[in-house]
């Protein structure tokens, strides 16, 4: 059987894991060609080469962009706190970058072009040099143009330097992707001229929800629950469709853990297993207390690790299903090599409601202290002032001094009384780009993914994860930053607070050592999943020891529902410019993004310092 | 060929501006202090200057275009019927964009173009389903006419695309139209389009057949097939009718003011 404990210890490059098998690296071969599990391969000098290259896909030849010659990329492996190189050459004819996601490297390796460093140009090699202070599932790809839609992803996996708390009998990496045969640049450019064109369940006849009432007289479709569906895409598990059927063996009482990573470009995808539960242990790369549970949606960027422990020597299906349900793909978990589960139907397509428009009065009554606070200060703050002439977030004067002030007088208590932090809010942009839908948001975090509220099973929410160890900075922030999320679908256009990437002016301002309270309102009718680069989010549940408990989940990517507002805690280690998105690549691209900075603090007082002992920051490199 | 002259000047001089407008921009953006600048120290300030300049304008300041066959289609006029062109298409990005519009009619039997307009507008996007359309059409068929255009075009609430224009005349003549369409879905690829034109006129322009207040109704419905989202065929028919004056200088040069015409056609853009 395999070892897993058995690591090749010597340099070797990740190229290796290719071997002889051509199109797919070890790790993401089925077990009909011999994957019993995750090959054995660790280092720490890898060896990478972007170029263009034929894959095939669903027994489809393609042009990809990757790593390695492969899709998806090599996997990465590493131990926690090791010195890790990696030698990135750039065999294309336009520039391209890696950003490792998740992993808190120095600002300048994090791989973001015009925001941590200048690209690599083409024939160009460029070396990562870093170590982290983490272990867990990561993924790492390309942040130039739209080079992730097609191919340019791969799983990274860094092991714990102590005892993995996690026990398990054999492991397999799933990555979920979204392929297109289609030029990402020419999908763009048809959301440009026609934002509804490559969906395929829109309003008709017989469904008129759409047309009329408050949908028709907003110009807004409840049938938009994704951008490209699966008329567009072919849904991968590590670029094999269902008909390529991915196939991982197990032993009847084997624990299994799946690394679960979604590399997809545009797709959120609800995952199960129909008749194998599956117990949730990690979640971003952070392990969470386990939680056993039916199915989950995960967003893309995101990655969970679950544990599943069939008994019965059947096989099993692996089902990830787009969020529009317009398409699914399925891997087997059997007995045996070679054997095929049987693929479940793809559910009826479910449509949005009142609540995704931001305007379900009646959930109200639901909201916990955490959210009365926040519509509170929401009145003395109105969302969108149209008399101010500046755009994009900023820091007001003196919030410095606010947040000092609240930082001494309630900061390290949080189970304290409930305090009116001090609160950034820039005043959305309102124009052309800006159909402000959300009028009544909602914290949402109870709430399993779009479309999957009425399941006769389990539904993982946010707000049922815990991290398994006490989160290490449990200071109350001193003041909130709130980040509106905005668009106008019609003509795609995305950005935050209404301020498209290419307007910035300015980047959202973090002082060094500061806990900031991160507060993003959905004011679209989209689940965006927003990624903060360099930093976790410690969600703010609110039931959850009224916000305030100390195992907060952490995270790096966290979807925000279509009308929800929802906080997360920050601490803003690691000077820096730091790459703030939504992780849907087109909304991105249309400009859904921004740079959060985090200024060195030259005044860092002692009190901080002594807050910080608690942290280990032994083994991250400094970041200046 | 003369008579495209003055709307290669035309469309010249828009393309002039928008150019001009751009680089303004650009330059003024260089005028400001950088958003972020952190990594400067590790890269330099010149090329990381660059790369963030790249970065931002490609998330969110890419520049697209649309070609689009609106209607494309063979109308049964009587005799050997006539063909309608109805296409537009734009080029700019998500605020500012060139917008060319050309409409116009061949009549088989008589072999010749009986009407053909062209219209280039800078289109500014001034709310979020509506746009505000200034510039020029010149009339190819008959006469070579030149008017100033003025119009709105968007998306109304309850998905109701409207078009709205008017037009003023070299020999100060003004006239309007608007359009409205509306598509009802009856599967993903089967879609009825109704559509309805109105024209008006504030004077008599006999020698175009244009009488005042006005000229003229246009109603049909097409039922359209999308082989692909871009490409659908579709059959309809419309009524056309021309009101008040205009209505009897159609009839004083023995025309009918009240026809139903079948039609069959395609719609496709790129």
């Amino acid at each position: 059987m395999f070892d897993r404990r058995k690591f090749l210890t010597t340099s070797l490059g990740a190229g290796a894991a290719l071997g002889a098998s051509g199109l797919f690296p070890a790790w993401a071969l089925p077990a009909s060609k011999g994957n019993m599990g995750i090959p054995a391969l660790t280092g720490t000098n890898f060896d990478l080469e972007v170029s263009k290259f034929k894959t095939r896909i669903n027994g489809r030849e393609t042009m990809a962009v990757g790593v390695n010659g492969s899709v998806p990329a090599p996997l990465i492996r590493f131990r926690e706190g090791d010195d890790i190189t990696l030698n990135v050459k750039n065999t294309l004819d336009v520039d391209t970058s890696i950003h490792w996601h998740g992993l808190l490297v120095p600002f300048q390796m994090d791989g973001v072009p015009g925001v941590t460093f200048p690209g690599i140009k083409p024939k160009e090699t460029f070396q990562y040099e870093f170590s982290v202070p983490q272990n867990g599932t990561y993924w790492y790809h390309s942040h130039s143009g739209l080079q992730e839609q097609i191919g340019h992803y791969g799983p990274l996996i860094i092991d714990p330097k102590g005892v993995d708390p996690v026990k398990y009998d054999r492991e397999y990496v799933l990555v979920l992707g979204d392929w297109t045969f289609t030029d990402p640049h020419r999908i763009f450019a048809k959301l440009k001229k026609n934002a509804e064109s490559l969906n395929f369940n829109q309003s008709t006849i017989s469904d008129t929800k759409g047309l009329k009432g408050m949908w028709g007289a907003m110009r807004m479709s409840p049938n938009d629950l994704a951008d490209v569906s699966g008329e567009t895409y072919t849904y991968v598990i590590n670029g094999h469709s269902t008909s390529d059927n991915f196939d991982m063996v197990f032993n009847p009482g084997e624990r299994v853990r799946l690394r679960i990573i979604n590399a997809a470009a545009m797709t959120l995808f609800n995952v199960r297993m129909p008749g194998l539960p599956m117990t949730v242990v990690q979640a971003d790369g952070l392990n969470v207390q386990p939680i056993e549970t039916d199915e989950f949606q995960i967003g893309v960027a995101e990655t969970y690790d679950v544990i599943v422990r069939p008994t019965e020597a059947k096989p099993f299906a692996f089902v990830a299903e787009s969020i529009d349900r317009s398409g699914q793909v399925v891997a087997t978990l059997a007995p045996k090599p070679g054997m095929r589960a049987q693929a479940p139907k793809v559910r009826a397509v479910p449509v949005l409601t009142m609540t995704d428009m931001g305007m379900d009065h009646s959930s109200m009554s639901s909201m916990s202290g955490m959210d009365e606070r926040s519509m509170k200060s929401k009145n003395a703050t109105p969302a969108a002032k149209k008399d101010h002439s500046t755009m994009g977030p900023k820091m007001e004067g003196g919030s410095m001094r606010d947040m000092d002030h609240a930082a001494m007088g309630h900061g390290p208590d949080p189970h304290g009384p409930a305090v009116q932090l001090a609160k950034v809010e820039a005043d959305i942009k309102v124009g052309p780009g800006v159909v402000n839908v959300a009028a009544m948001p909602t914290n949402r975090l109870n709430e399993p993914g779009i479309g999957l509220s009425d399941m006769p099973h389990r539904v993982l929410t946010y707000s049922q994860l815990r991290s398994l160890v006490p989160n290490p900075d449990t200071r109350m922030p001193g003041r909130e930053v709130v980040v509106h999320l905005t668009s106008n679908m019609e003509r795609y256009m995305w950005s935050f607070d209404g301020v498209k990437f290419s307007e910035v002016k300015e980047s959202i301002k973090f002082m060094e050592g500061e806990r900031v309270r991160l507060t993003l309102v959905n004011n679209t009718m989209m689940p965006h999943p927003i990624h903060l680069h360099g930093m976790f989010f410690d969600v703010v549940i609110p039931d959850y020891q009224n916000g305030g408990g100390n195992h907060k989940p952490r995270k790096h990517t966290i979807v925000t529902k279509p009308g929800e507002t929802l906080s997360v805690d920050v601490t803003a280690e690691h000077v820096g410019d730091w790459a703030f998105h939504c992780h849907l690549i087109y909304h991105m691209h249309a400009g859904m993004m921004q740079v959060v900075s985090v200024l060195p603090n030259p005044q860092k007082s002692a009190e901080t310092e002594m807050e910080h002992m608690k942290m280990d920051h032994s083994k991250m490199e400094g970041s200046n | 060929m003369s008579q495209f002259l003055p709307l290669m000047k035309i469309c010249a001089v828009s393309a002039l501006a928008l150019f001009v407008s751009t680089q303004a921009a650009i330059a003024e953006d260089n005028a400001d202090q950088a958003p972020w600048s952190m990594a400067d120290k590790y890269w330099g300030a010149d090329v990381m200057a660059k790369s963030r300049e790249a970065v931002q304008k490609s998330n969110g300041e890419t520049l697209n275009y649309l070609v689009m066959g609106d209607r494309l289609e063979w109308q049964d006029t009587g005799g050997d019927g006539s063909f309608l062109w109805d296409a537009q298409g734009w080029y700019g990005g998500d605020l500012n964009k060139l917008w060319i519009k050309t409409e116009g009619e061949f009549a088989f039997e008589d072999n010749e173009v009986e009407d053909a307009e062209l219209q280039a507008l800078w289109s500014r996007a001034v709310a979020p389903f509506w746009d505000i359309q200034a510039g020029v059409r010149y009339d190819l068929e008959p006469k070579g006419r030149t008017h100033a255009v003025l119009g709105v075009q968007g998306l109304a609430p309850y998905w109701f695309e409207i078009d709205a224009a008017a037009f003023l005349s070299t020999d100060g003549d003004l006239s309007a139209s608007v359009e409205a369409e509306y598509e009802l879905r009856f599967t993903q690829n089967i879609t009825l389009q109704p559509r309805a034109e109105i024209g008006f006129s504030a004077s008599n322009i006999p020698e175009l057949e244009i009488g005042s207040g006005i000229t003229n109704v246009d109603a049909g419905v097409r039922l359209r097939y999308e082989i692909k989202r871009e490409f659908a065929p579709y059959i309809g028919v419309e009524w056309q009718k021309s009101l008040g004056n205009t209505a009897d200088f159609i009839r004083g040069g023995g025309g009918d003011p009240d026809n139903v015409v079948a039609v069959i056609g395609l719609r496709a853009w790129y």
